[in-house]
């Protein structure tokens, strides 16, 4: 099994590193380059340009320009950001820290209700909850992120004058003069700025993995073995929670990968959305300057942290199942 | 083709039984029934704005007039003024009051295109043209909101539709070739189609419109978004296709074929693929969503559809900014129609999935 790991990673790196490849030729597609501002700039000298553009090998036809990259790359120097002024290295390592946050808080959420949810319904099949939890899985799968995020701004506005509920707020992910604030005001203020996209995201997630759980467990409550821990008497909270669960969760943990992956792209609108200062938002905002490195560089972090996510999840399953181990 | 015949029948039967699945079925068929006659159904022209009604609250309908009840409803005129607050308010001159009509003379367009028509489903008859009847209120530039989403739903609901039809076919060539000639054809192709799947499809979304200039014509753009759309979702589709290719190229018929001298193309596309057919229709529905909120997203932040031409995501990009929904929270509305088609699309392939999945 560790060999599978290590085999997955030895795919799983030149395949983001191709994919890097084919944003540089992306870009370089697009008219105009990041140096086209600087040339505009009566301020700036043709010798500066020229200085930035041997440095950065603009001139270099667009291979030679993506061996660069690399050979940096490896070195672990990702290039600088012109629109930011600022190595990318530091500018992502800022951006991933906050998006990880919000990613982090919004999966805790999600799973810590859904499991539930999804065993409950799938206990009681049928039955009144399991229905109107169902709607409302249909209700949570549908709605657009984007909408909820704009309804619940409303919703918030609307509740201005309910203390807590009305003064969250609705944007960005520190209050002004948030560096002057003492440590604990600052955990709370970055709290009640977390709110609102986690459950944003956590709605959105949530329905599916609530159908999923429901299905899983309704499967496993159908087999031999349970009829059996029945039969020899055991108390029926044992049978569901000490032995159906514990099979019904090992193929969720699978799907642990999978959802980081939609997390992450749901959570980059959002960020927009929000002004959350996270990867998301970096991205858009490298797209539309047209600053290459950090475009690369969101690229490669995104996929990175999707690899990962992948990983973490072969690892959850190697220590919840022990038949995959041997 | 009696055997088939029984089972589309048997199918269909247990289709009819998915009232919520039926109830999607005839929501989308009202939608894009409107999409299609939407000249008519829109009461004003995309781009027929009222500077003085900017922002105007939906106009209220009184279906009581003068302490009897009125059919057609009656709509006042609205105007703005300021209070204390210097905040606009939208008053109504009840002096004034004109009933809405149906097939109302408006302004002159081409019913799909190459029809003129100048009646439209309903309107108000103002010679002056300053009394308008805006069901969901008034955008910035004062355009009805109402025949703006009309208009607007003739890209969000056809994105998903042609962006589903090139996954379709990218997914069917690259997935069943790769399933049947195995080996390092397969080996690449499966390979590349992880690379896609690698990233996060919001970034691989930026990074290729971002392959494009900024300022391209929304017509251009919006096939572009439908190019964009079905190269990410190509990848998965075809993986699950390919998965099934090498099931079903293991089974005795396929044998058959080519012990007979049959091409393989015609085993590909005459023996394998059609056994994909029921997974696909059901993936393929079911991934319809996925098209329309990629073009809303797009269009939301920016980078896709944009004014004058007008989609739902378009639409509601117009309240980004927290001060509009607090002040105009109609300009929302768009929204509920993305929610709507995409919910509508959801139980649709669902209910196609039971129908469909003989073991259910």
């Amino acid at each position: 099994m560790h060999g599978e790991i290590l085999r997955r990673l030895a795919i799983a790196i030149p395949q983001l590193l191709i994919m890097t490849f084919i944003t540089f030729l992306l870009i370089d597609l697009a008219p105009g380059d990041i140096l086209a501002q600087y040339r505009f700039d009566p301020r700036i000298s043709q010798k500066t340009i020229k200085a930035l553009e041997d440095k950065y090998h603009f001139d270099k036809p667009v291979f030679v320009q993506y061996g660069y990259w690399l050979v940096n790359f490896c070195k672990g120097d990702l290039g600088y950001s012109f629109s930011r002024n600022a190595p990318v290295t530091a500018v992502i390592l800022e951006r991933v820290g906050n998006t990880f946050l919000l990613g982090i808080f919004a999966l805790v959420f999600t799973w810590a209700i859904a499991i539930p949810l999804g065993v409950f319904a799938a206990v009681r099949q049928y039955s009144w909850t399991d229905r109107i939890m169902s709607f409302i899985s249909y209700f949570g799968m549908s709605l657009p992120s984007f909408f909820l995020a704009l309804l619940l701004m409303y919703l918030i506005y609307l509740a201005s004058g309910i203390p807590l509920i009305g003064s969250l707020p609705i944007s960005g992910m520190v209050s002004a003069g948030f560096d002057q604030f003492p440590w604990h005001r600052k955990i709370l203020d970055i709290g009640a700025h977390l709110m609102l996209p986690t459950i944003v995201l956590t709605v959105g997630a949530l329905a599916s993995l609530q159908r999923i759980a429901r299905g899983n467990m309704l499967e496993e409550l159908r087999k031999n073995y349970i009829t059996t821990a029945r039969a020899k008497g055991l108390p029926e909270n044992r049978v569901v929670y000490g032995h159906a669960l514990r099979n019904a969760i090992n193929p969720l943990i699978t799907l642990f990968g999978f959802s980081f992956s939609d997390l992450l792209s749901g959570a980059a609108l959002l960020e927009i959305i929000i002004n959350w200062p996270g990867l998301g938002s970096c991205m858009l905002a490298a797209v539309r300057s047209q600053d290459t490195f950090l475009v690369m560089g969101s690229m490669l972090m995104g996929g990175g942290m999707l690899v990962l996510g992948n990983l973490l999840a072969d690892v959850l399953l190697i220590i919840s199942d022990p038949r995959v181990r041997s | 083709m009696s055997r088939n015949f029984l089972h589309t029948n048997r199918a269909f039967e247990k289709f009819k039984k998915h009232s919520l699945a039926v109830t999607g079925l005839w929501v989308l068929v009202f939608l894009y029934v409107c999409m299609l006659f939407a000249e008519f159904i829109a009461p004003y022209n995309l781009d027929n704005g009222n500077r003085a009604l900017s922002f105007q609250p939906p106009s209220p309908l009184h279906f009581i007039h003068n302490n009897s009840f009125a059919f057609p409803p009656v709509v006042h005129p609205l105007s703005y003024r300021f209070n204390q607050l210097f905040e606009r308010e939208f008053i109504e001159d009840t002096t004034l009051s004109l009933a809405l009509s149906f097939f109302t003379a408006g302004d002159a367009v081409k019913l799909f295109g190459c029809i003129p028509i100048r009646h439209h489903l309903f309107g108000v008859n103002d010679p002056t043209g300053t009394t308008r009847v805006y069901l969901f209120g008034a955008d910035g530039v004062g355009r009805d909101l109402f025949s703006r989403i009309v208009y607007g739903s003739r890209v969000s609901l056809t994105v998903g539709l042609a962006g589903v039809l090139i996954t379709f076919l990218l997914g069917f060539i690259i997935g069943g070739m790769a399933g049947f000639y195995g080996g390092k054809i397969d080996w690449i192709l499966m390979r590349t189609a992880e690379c896609f799947m690698l990233v996060p499809s919001f970034f691989l979304m930026l990074a290729l419109r971002s392959a494009f200039p900024m300022n391209l014509p929304s017509s251009t753009v919006y096939l572009l978004i439908i190019l964009i759309m079905s190269f990410i979702g190509w990848a998965s589709f075809s993986r699950i296709i390919r998965g099934m290719t090498l099931s079903i190229a293991k089974r005795d018929y396929v044998t058959a074929a080519k012990a007979i001298g049959a091409s393989d193309a015609r085993i590909i596309l005459v023996h394998i693929l059609p056994h994909t057919m029921s997974f696909s229709i059901v993936s393929l529905t079911l991934s319809i969503p996925g098209y329309i909120l990629g073009e809303s997203a797009l269009s939301l932040i920016g980078l896709g559809i944009v004014d004058p031409a007008a989609s739902w995501g378009n639409l509601l990009g117009g309240a980004m900014n927290v001060a509009d929904i607090q002040y105009h929270p109609w300009i929302l509305i768009p929204g509920v129609f993305i929610f709507i088609t995409v919910m509508a699309f959801n139980f649709l392939g669902d209910g196609l999935r039971d129908a469909l999945d003989p073991n259910r």
